[in-house]
């Protein structure tokens, strides 16, 4: 043998050790894992949702409403500055559609003071005087910027309450510009999770209004300070829902972010479940000194925009905590306070998509497919045997280092394993005789133009190479293109097609010819058993 | 020496190119006439929107009577049920609807089945899919297959010749469109496993078509005194063994999974199958006379050089 022949042999060695570790590790339990000796890689494949069951869903961050609230604030901002900067507005408003804000004047004189105002204290906007005014709009790519920022965040949080609610390897990831895939494995009862996940959980203490008079509020006529929320009661004797309006004014004394814990407990009076917190040290004065300025006046607790209940402020509340009562379950109000510890989600998000699938669906899926993977090869081997003989046999050994290979490959990504993965892995088996089939038939051509064994050999593996290349970069375009463009089990299909063929190249080419060059390149042969 | 064709076999392919063309056209119009007849394709609930349910039910209850308990309720009235996969007592329920709460339609499908109790039967999988992402995975759907198409057209323009190209890009248009049309025909699913199955056919096809091409190509830089019909037909004469032997073990693989795959894998093993055999079929009689049809010589002339042809091959891919 050559001196390249034995790195070949070495390199085989060293694949067939790494890969072999790996895929062994992949199906091991993990108790059995613990006891392995230190230097094995220990990894197993993740199984994917199709398969071990569980709640998929994608999720939309409505990221304009994050932007409209993030240009609210300015708008709020603006007018106070050209309050104390003494120029004179007609209004100030946001324009929803155009991502900007609005402004006109009082006197168009102070057009360049207010222009020198926004510029100097508003570097995130861009500038546009207008007949009637000045329009100021976020600039292109500090909005992005802020999208993704509300994305990210989202994220976090739902990674947040997800952990605390207690999954067991969850996955919670951004897929395309503004959607949040979220896959929670064994977990059967999907409104519960959308719940969790998809609540806002913005919790606000406003101060109510009662000067004002509700019908003249339900009719439109508020102080421009007070907003009309509306309290749900369920009547408890006949279940029946009613929505009471109540006016608040808008400022919040109290926001969520102030929270520092939550937890269940239950009412004194009641014995009700009620989610009560506690705030932090700033939330706990701002709410002492409020509370004693407003004694006998009522604070209404807004979660989300609805009104859970607004009690009497009898005393000053000096600890900084409260409880919200509303016609919670233990479930309910278990995961209210879950949201609130985790704070609050930037926009609100809609459910684009929601798969349940159930244990058994997936353990039925990996029996058959597995059973047609054995059935399968064990049909390939017996062909390759009996129509190429020892080279058949050759062939079927690199047939199982491929899939040693792919399982291997798999375990070290961590890559996961998903029904049409399966599927791929048995279309390899198929698949990969095809490179051994075309060398073989190349060899037998050879043979029959009277070439000697050795010669028909290596002229059968260097004549295929380029075609072998060609189709398998071919297929490996679609494996790419179908990649980008699939859902999450689609991509387990693409993986271990791409993986398989790459592994190909290796096996049926390398792998094969050393071996064939091990046992018989040091002796004339006088005839090929093939 | 087992075979299957002698060796030094060679078939006269080019004068029978117009029956391929003609079986070709046949099919491709059965598939348009189903899609006329049905209306379109059946296309799953991810490119539509809407709510899918699969449910196993015990007891051998038929399509009919599943149907007839479900549809008392509001929610299934526009349902379309069916048997899923090849699994005795597994049905696929449809309903248009995309707003679904799942507890909503537990406590519905319960009391539909409220006659037979609770373990009559087991709700295996529920997806529901707003009509959003439905219209996101049709537009990447078509997407996905035209850049395969391209992404081919590309590697082969560079490795051959545009010809060539052009000839594997028509073979791959057929065989999509073959497959599509027996998907109609035998009342499959446009689903997006299906999709998958269709790129992974592109990928298939074209493996095998660039096997021809690569032999044609040989044949004529050992011989550029070749004839094009003599090139075309020894090229394929030649890889003829290899491509009935590769073609048997991947459909053979693709018809076990078919059979035993279960239930899910039902149509992407049927679109495999069905585009494995139109894919080796198509190498023959669908690129290979494209290719023919374009005028002029098969390569650009080669140049003079007195070199062995042997040796020129090898100098022209580098191979040591």
């Amino acid at each position: 043998m050559k001196q390249s022949d034995w790195f070949k042999l070495f390199l085989v060695i060293i694949v067939f050790v790494i890969f072999g570790a790996y895929a062994v590790d992949a199906f091991l339990p993990q108790q059995t894992l613990e006891n392995l000796p230190s230097f094995m890689p220990k990894k197993v494949i993740n199984l994917g949702l199709d398969l071990k069951g569980g709640t998929h869903l994608t999720l939309e961050v409505e990221t304009d409403k994050a932007l409209a609230g993030i240009l609210q604030q300015a708008a709020d901002n603006l007018k106070k500055q050209f309050d104390s900067a003494k120029i004179a507005y007609n209004t100030v408003e946001v324009n929803g559609k155009k991502a900007s804000i609005d402004v006109t004047l009082m006197d168009p004189n102070d057009s360049n003071r207010a222009l020198d105002l926004i510029q100097s204290n508003f570097g995130n906007f861009e500038t546009k005087t207008t007949p009637l005014g000045i329009t100021m709009a976020l600039k292109p790519k500090i909005a992005l910027n802020m999208q993704k920022e509300a994305v990210s965040q989202a994220v976090g949080v739902i990674r947040n309450r997800i952990d605390q609610f207690g999954v067991a390897e969850p996955t919670v990831v951004t897929s395309g510009t503004r959607d949040i895939v979220v896959e929670l494995p064994g977990i059967s009862d999907p409104e519960r999770a959308i719940k969790l996940i998809g609540q806002t959980a913005v919790l606000e203490l406003h101060l109510v209004d009662d000067s004002v008079n509700i019908e003249n509020a339900l009719n439109g006529q508020l102080p421009p300070d007070d907003e009309l929320l509306y309290q749900v009661v369920k009547n408890p004797t006949t279940g029946e829902i009613t929505k009471v309006p109540i006016v608040v004014k808008k400022v919040a004394v109290v926001t969520g972010s102030m929270i520092k814990k939550a937890n269940v407990s239950f009412s004194s009076n009641t014995n009700q479940p009620v989610v009560s917190f506690e705030l932090n040290s700033q939330g706990s004065s701002a709410f002492a000194q409020f509370t004693s300025t407003h004694i006998g006046k009522r604070l209404a607790i807004v979660l989300d925009n609805t009104v859970y209940s607004a009690p009497v402020i009898r005393e000053p509340i000096l600890n900084g905590s409260g409880e919200i009562s509303g016609d919670f379950t233990v479930r309910q109000a278990h995961d209210l306070s879950i949201v609130l510890r985790s704070g609050s989600l930037p926009a609100p998000v809609k459910v684009l998509e929601k798969t349940v699938i159930g244990p058994t669906l997936g353990k039925d899926s990996i029996r058959s497919a597995t059973l047609a993977i054995i059935i399968g090869s064990i049909a390939v081997f017996l062909f390759m045997v009996i129509y190429y003989k020892s080279f058949g046999l050759l062939a079927d050994i690199a047939l199982m280092f491929n899939l040693l290979i792919i399982i291997g490959t798999l375990a070290m990504l961590g890559a996961t394993l998903t029904l049409p993965g399966i599927a791929g892995m048995a279309l390899t088996v198929g698949m990969s005789v095809d490179t051994n089939v075309l060398i073989f038939e190349r060899i037998r051509e050879e043979l029959f133009h009277g070439r000697t064994p050795k010669d028909a050999v290596e002229l059968g593996y260097d004549r295929s190479l380029i075609t072998i290349i060609d189709t398998h970069i071919t297929t490996l375009i679609t494996a790419f293109i179908l990649y980008q463009f699939g859902s999450e089990t689609i991509r387990g299909f693409a993986i271990t097609l791409a993986i398989g063929l790459i592994a190909n190249m290796f096996t049926a080419i390398t792998f094969t010819k050393v071996v064939y060059d091990a046992l018989f390149s040091n002796k004339s042969l006088k005839k090929l058993s093939i | 020496m087992l075979h299957i064709f002698k060796p030094g076999l060679k078939v006269d392919f080019v004068s029978k190119f117009k029956w391929g063309i003609y079986l070709s056209l046949f099919l491709i119009t059965l598939g348009i006439i189903s899609l006329i007849i049905k209306n379109g394709f059946k296309v799953g609930i991810e490119f539509k929107g809407g709510t899918a349910i699969v449910l196993q039910v015990k007891n051998n209850l038929g399509t009919g009577e599943v149907r007839s308990l479900l549809e008392k309720s509001n929610y299934f009235k526009h349902m379309s049920i069916e048997n899923y996969g090849n699994t005795s007592g597994q049905y696929l329920v449809e309903i248009p609807l995309s707003n679904v709460n799942n507890d909503i339609l537990n406590a519905e499908i319960a009391k539909s089945f409220a006659k037979y109790g609770p373990n009559e039967y087991q709700i295996l999988k529920v997806n529901v899919i707003g009509p959003k992402i439905g219209n996101d995975f049709t537009k990447k759907a078509i997407i996905a297959v035209l850049l395969s198409f391209l992404g081919i057209l590309v590697y082969i323009s560079i490795r051959f010749r545009y010809n060539f190209a052009v000839a594997s890009v028509a073979s791959l248009v057929h065989d999509v469109l073959i497959t599509l049309g027996f998907l109609s025909l035998f009342n499959y699913e446009l689903t997006l496993d299906v999709i998958a199955a269709l790129l992974t056919i592109v990928g298939y096809s074209v493996n095998d078509t660039v096997i021809i091409f690569d032999r044609i190509r040989e044949k004529l830089k050992n011989d550029p005194k070749l004839s094009k019909i003599d090139a075309i037909n020894i090229g394929i004469s030649e890889t003829l063994s290899r491509t009935i032997i590769t073609s048997s073990t991947v459909i053979l693989v693709t018809l076990i999974l078919f059979l035993f795959g279960g239930s899910v894998l039902r149509g992407m093993s049927f679109a495999l199958l069905i585009g494995f055999i139109t894919g080796t079929y198509s190498s023959i009689f669908i690129a290979s006379p494209v290719l023919f049809l374009f005028k002029g010589p098969l390569l650009p002339e080669a140049k003079k050089q007195d070199v062995a042809p042997e040796e020129l091959f090898k100098r022209s891919y580098k191979i040591e």
